[in-house]
């Protein structure tokens, strides 16, 4: 198992390398965004206007944050589960969307977009959201601000640990259930 | 008659809303420490070290554990003998829950189910009243949050099916589940009742200590079984594998219609958030 400390945007020099079970550490900015930014995501290119980021290279982290306390940029930040994105992750792939952060299993369509535009889905650790909500340090919303904790956050964060999960070159890190 | 008020109950209820959030369980806790001690893989030791060192976090920055705080789920068991003045129990619990999960900076998740727009204080609670005998008013909350929720089912089985029907759809349903419940889980299970009751009873079976046996040993031997079916999958915390895939099975039994066995699957994240409170 590898190690990379990687910089958003990313690339394909970025991505290619990585395999499922390497540890990536994410510096940079990265966007929030789960169902209904996802819907609304969608709904803006389907009417041919321009999206709230530059998809090209970006990295969106399946998250809805608690509310920031007083002191703080950001409350509680884990990752919720991946599938419900399923359904849009493949054709921001294809606009360059280059890697996806949550928890849990993915679609064979999201897995085919992966390979197809080299791009990867990386794993947080699911109920930590105190202990990643640290390498946060700075969150302001960038777009759909009514939708509350569903709202688009640009999120700038350091060191921000991740686990690959599925890689662009078919792996998986998900160990199949031993049904006997 | 006892006599309990409102301001009384929805203080108790923010209270005990934020400390949920904030504080994980004493057992839980427990069997995170013994599951780091218990597994070989890195992986899964390493998922164990960070879940504790969230949960120290949370307990010193008042950060809750998971950002997803959860609906509030309200287990009460109200007194034959208890009155509550000041306005009705329901609303007091409601506003209790809807001052902690504001004054907590708590995260509120519900919203309607078409239009998908936020309620804005995680309104309204989700209440089970029990009447019973006496002058007290128990009240058990529990923050649930949505994707161990999503990955629950109930089922009708045929009574043809029995105990080894009921062992294949719930050892089934956790291997199928595999990562996205944020495992290790606790499962929930009712057995027999009718639709509903199995339903509720799998979510009332949560709220039992991680180690308390079942008082029938032969309920208990169940327990046990599915627990080691469970753990045999191999699907280990976060999914990464490991000998934990669940920290507990708890079930509860209710009799049921002749023409049916009813099977409710409730699974409950590791961050098994819940508070009670006694008046």
């Amino acid at each position: 198992m590898a190690e990379y400390h990687l910089t958003t945007p990313l690339t394909d020099a970025d991505v290619t390398p990585l395999k499922s079970g390497d540890v990536v550490y994410i510096t940079g900015n990265i966007y929030t965004a789960r169902d209904a930014a996802h819907k609304r995501l969608v709904e803006t290119l389907d009417a041919q206007k321009p999206l709230p980021f530059d998809l090209k290279g970006a990295l969106i982290y399946y998250v809805g944050p608690s509310p920031a306390p007083p002191g703080r940029p950001i409350g509680s930040a884990g990752p919720t589960t991946s599938y419900r994105m399923d359904t849009y992750a493949p054709r921001l792939h294809s606009l360059g969307l280059k890697g996806t952060i949550g928890k849990g299993k993915r679609s064979d369509e999201v897995k085919a977009a992966l390979a197809e535009h080299k791009a990867v889905y990386l794993g947080a650790t699911g109920g930590a959201g105190a202990l990643l909500s640290q390498r946060i340090t700075d969150a302001k919303v960038i777009a759909y601000e009514e939708l509350g904790p569903e709202a688009i956050r640009e999120l700038t964060v350091k060191d921000f640990p991740l686990l690959v999960i599925n890689d662009c070159h078919g792996g998986e890190l998900y160990v199949k259930p031993n049904l006997g | 008659m006892k006599t309990v008020s409102a301001k009384d109950i929805r203080d108790a209820v923010a209270a005990m809303c934020i400390a949920a959030n904030r504080e994980l369980p004493a057992d839980v806790r427990a069997s995170f420490e013994a599951a780091h001690a218990a597994e070989d893989a890195p992986a899964a030791k390493e998922i164990f070290r960070q879940l504790l060192e969230n949960a120290d976090l949370a307990r010193d920055t008042g950060l809750p554990l998971c950002q997803d705080c959860g609906l509030g789920v309200f287990f009460v068991e109200v007194g034959e003998d208890v009155r509550v003045e000041g306005s009705t129990l329901r609303e007091a619990i409601n506003d209790g829950m809807i001052a902690g999960y504001k004054d907590g900076y708590l995260r509120k998740s519900s919203c309607d189910p078409f239009t998908r727009k936020n309620t804005g204080d995680n309104s309204p609670a989700i209440i089970h009243f029990d009447i019973v005998p006496g002058d007290k008013l128990k009240i058990l909350m529990m923050a649930k949050g949505g994707g161990s929720e999503n990955m629950s089912r109930v089922t009708m089985l045929s009574p043809a099916q029995g105990w080894k029907g009921i062992k294949d759809f719930v050892v089934g349903r956790v291997a199928e589940a595999g990562p996205n419940p944020c495992p290790p889980t606790i499962v929930g299970i009712g057995i027999g009742g009718n639709f509903e009751l199995a339903a509720v009873n799998s979510k009332k079976a949560l709220m039992r200590e991680l180690d308390d046996r079942h008082s029938d040993p032969e309920i208990a031997k169940l327990e046990d079984e599915l627990m080691a079916a469970i753990n045999a999958l191999g699907i280990g915390p976060m999914g990464l594998g490991g000998k934990t895939t669940s920290l507990a099975v708890k079930i509860i039994v209710a009799p049921c219609h002749l023409a049916s066995l009813p099977l409710a699957v409730n699974i409950q994240c590791h961050s098994a958030r819940h508070k009670e409170v006694t008046f």
